[in-house]
């Protein structure tokens, strides 16, 4: 198939896959925003959010002070922000419309539904009122879009660049939630509350987590114990069989990798093989004492090059 | 306002024309309430499906939907067998013309078109002089404009021969009709469109460079901000191809490719919706972004197929126009089928005598204008402007060319007020290749404007279906 078209279908797949994520991301914060806590806590837990998505200067630069309002705003709504929800949703349409003979036709009208949606969302008073269910709206048409790429679509090379796109998006997404906490020098988001409220927060914290990727009940299921940091960092880094972990996201990447392998990309699959290996014979523990947040900083950075190399070889070659 | 031939109606609102009877019946017995939510429907889907036009000048990104009209516009077989035998006759001829211009120059030579016409036209492109190009055919797809004027007779108005659009809109019109109103095909025998692009890529294989005999086949597009990209992409779809930009393409040893996530793809006919100023920055506009560097001379060397041909626009032009009936005798030695509207071309002094002394009951067109600019309608200028226009003529009378005002038919359509009529055109897409093919039907564009004859979708024109009916 054309490059073009190959880049357009997996651009579709990894903006609807971070709009998907930026809701979920914007849920635990008004989530845990309505715990007790102080004015500067609730600025802290904003400010690493902005901070992971790499959109805190962007911000500082257009608005002043930083309150749930024009945070919301900011990532919801703001065409001035490439990440913003609204953003991605429009970029997904654009790139499916561009390819749209590609796509079948429930895929095309189900991106160009929710983009026509959004428009009457975003004029509504939904997103003042009631934050969580606009977010709810987000994940489920991105719950659709995907299902219907699965139930209609050939599962040919187009099918594989929207796969690509969708889970190496996943991963880098899934990668940086889990690092919101760990996020700047501050490394308690709650350091101004008592000592003994403390993990009581933590606990509300990393529940919330949990919910964000749809991991809160199958925490319980298995693990069948108390919530602790270092398990819900196993779940979503090293469960093969969590749907939204870096192993599970990886295993796809290498899967829909080697259904598209051409003459140029043998480097490439084996890159992608080492950081799916990586992850696939980690112990908690040992990242856990070599430090998290390095572990995860590393990972976005090969998730980063490896979609470099996705379009050297395949979306965008030279010659 | 002039008496217009009504295409439902024989006399006044009381007699219907024989194929409109079982239609004006089934939708005499329609609840208004019923048919309100028919086109309320219509609507929805238009939008929801993505059929909509991009407008140059508004918001970057503003799509509209060009406005769909439920009453369809109906043509009887005997009419339409009129229609296609004059429609094969003029393409095959204008087709003999390009390629006479472009070879031997004989219809030049023999003094019926003056040679000034053709080699000082802008449209002319050396380039072509002496190219061969397979089965001799330029203009492999041509949408040829017919309005009914007077008593209800077919005039040619235009030859769109560089890159006619709207035909999704006529597949597209069809699949709209027959998912709102199924019942109504079971009662007419309504010939098929929708093998359209079955016909198209047969017509395109078959024009492949010689000794291509699996040719790949593109469709070429400007890019998606273009006002016709869905029906670019609609087309490539359809017809199962690729769908690809300029920079999709690159050319390397003679021959063209497209960039594909296998390596490059060797292609051999390229169906391209992109004027000939921006193909190629090596040969034409060099500041075009949108065309493919060193296309030209792979073509010029037979390796790839341009549809249509580089140089069409010589033949579609207005100047040009008037002579068609000449070519048609000229190079088949037949009598046209289908009338062309009288023209007065100004270059000539009697011409230009009478047109001037005629303003306000004549439209007079700017040779190279399109797009109705330029253009003055007698009957609807002012005293002023009509003196102005005197002066622009008589200034360079050989810029102008000047014809009657015709009485468009008309055709019930459904409008704020109820149903009434509106003006209609219609284009018919006939394909040139190894033979000459068409589909029964074409794009019936209807000016929504209470007297208007304005029906292009950028100035508020609306589609409707079309049904030629089956013995």
């Amino acid at each position: 198939m054309l490059s073009r078209t190959a880049d357009h279908l997996y651009w579709m797949a990894r903006y609807t896959e971070r709009a998907e994520n930026t809701a979920r991301m914007l849920d635990v914060n008004v989530q845990t925003a309505l715990l007790p806590q102080s004015a500067h806590a609730a600025e802290q837990g904003w400010r690493a959010m902005l901070g992971i998505s790499e959109l805190l200067d962007a911000f500082d630069h257009k608005y002043g002070l930083m309150t749930a309002r024009d945070v919301l705003d900011f990532m919801v709504r703001d065409p001035d922000n490439p990440s913003s929800i609204a953003s991605c949703i429009g970029q997904a349409r654009e790139n499916a419309r561009a390819v749209r003979g590609t796509l079948t036709t429930e895929v095309w009208e189900t991106h160009n539904a929710t983009w026509l949606e959004l428009q009457n969302k975003l004029s509504g008073k939904l997103l003042e009122q009631d934050p969580s269910q606009f977010f709810e709206w987000v994940k489920y048409r991105s719950h659709l879009s995907r299902g219907v790429t699965i139930g209609t679509m050939l599962k040919d090379e187009a099918f594989h660049f929207i796969r690509l796109g969708t889970f190496l998006e996943r991963a880098d997404n899934t990668a940086r939630i889990l690092d919101v906490k760990f996020h700047g020098a501050d490394h308690s988001a709650f350091a101004d509350v008592q000592a003994d409220e403390e993990a009581q927060h933590d606990f509300y914290y990393w529940a919330a987590i949990l919910r964000s990727v749809s991991g809160f009940e199958i925490y319980r299921k298995v693990y069948r114990d108390v919530i602790t940091p270092e398990r819900v960092a196993e779940l979503l880094m090293l469960r093969a069989d969590m749907p939204r972990s870096l192993l599970a996201c990886m295993e796809d990447v290498v899967g829909n990798l080697a259904q598209v392998r051409n003459d140029a990309s043998a480097d490439t699959e084996r890159f992608a093989g080492k950081l799916h290996a990586d992850l696939k014979f980690a112990k908690i523990d040992e990242i856990l004492a070599a430090g998290l947040h390095d572990y995860l900083t590393q990972f976005l950075e090969r998730i980063y090059e490896l979609g470099n190399r996705l379009s050297r070889d395949f979306l965008v070659p030279l010659a | 306002m002039p008496k217009f031939f009504n295409e439902m109606y024989a006399d006044g609102a009381s007699a219907v024309r024989d194929h409109y009877h079982g239609f004006h019946a089934w939708l005499t017995g329609q609840p208004p309430e019923l048919i309100a939510g028919k086109r309320t429907e219509a609507d929805l889907i238009f939008r929801r499906v993505g059929i909509t036009f991009a407008v140059y000048g508004d918001d970057a990104g503003t799509e509209r939907l060009i406005p769909f009209d439920i009453i369809p516009r109906i043509i009887p077989a005997a009419e339409w067998a009129q229609l296609e035998a004059g429609l094969v006759q003029r393409v095959q001829a204008l087709n003999m013309f390009i390629h006479d211009i472009y070879h031997e120059q004989r219809i030049v030579k023999s003094g019926v078109i003056p040679a000034d016409q053709i080699f000082r036209n802008a449209q002319y492109r050396p380039e072509m002089q002496g190219i061969h190009v397979p089965s001799d055919i330029y203009a492999h797809i041509a949408g040829i404009d017919i309005v009914r004027a007077g008593e209800g007779e077919f005039y040619v108005l235009e030859d769109n021969l560089r890159v006619p659009s709207g035909v999704s809109y006529m597949l597209e019109d069809r699949k709209m009709m027959m998912r709102l109103f199924p019942e109504l095909f079971s009662r007419y025998k309504v010939a098929p469109v929708a093998h359209y692009p079955d016909l198209l890529l047969d017509n395109l294989r078959s024009v492949a460079p010689v000794g291509v005999t699996d040719p790949t086949v593109v469709v070429m597009t400007p890019g998606m901000y273009n006002s016709a990209y869905f029906e670019h992409a609609f087309l490539a779809q359809q017809m199962g191809v690729e769908l690809v930009e300029g920079k999709d393409l690159f050319v390397n040893d003679n021959a063209v490719y497209m960039r594909t996530t296998r390596g490059p793809k060797r292609v051999d006919v390229i169906y391209r919706r992109i004027d000939d100023d921006f193909l190629d920055p090596l040969a034409f506009r060099p500041d075009s972004s949108l065309g493919v560097p060193g296309l030209l001379s792979v073509y010029r060397a037979g390796r790839v197929t341009l549809a249509n041909a580089i140089g069409t626009g010589v033949a579609d032009d207005k100047s040009i126009y008037p002579y068609v009936p000449d070519m048609i005798r000229f190079y088949l030695s037949e009598q046209p089928i289908l009338n062309n509207v009288p023209t007065w071309q100004c270059r000539r002094k009697e011409d230009l005598d009478y047109t001037l002394a005629n303003l306000p009951q004549l439209v007079v067109k700017e040779v190279h204008g399109a797009g109705g600019y330029g253009m003055l309608v007698g009957p609807a200028a002012t005293r002023a402007e009509i003196d102005a226009f005197r002066e622009r003529l008589r200034a360079r009378p050989e810029g102008y060319i000047a014809q009657p005002t015709l009485a468009l038919s008309a055709c019930p359509t459904f409008v704020e007020s109820g149903i009434a009529p509106r003006h209609v055109d219609l284009r018919p897409f006939v394909l040139s290749g190894k033979t000459v093919s068409m589909v029964k039907g074409g794009l019936t564009r209807v000016a929504l404007k209470d007297g208007s004859l304005v029906v292009n979708s950028s100035q508020g024109g609306g589609t409707k279906d079309t049904w030629v009916l089956e013995k």
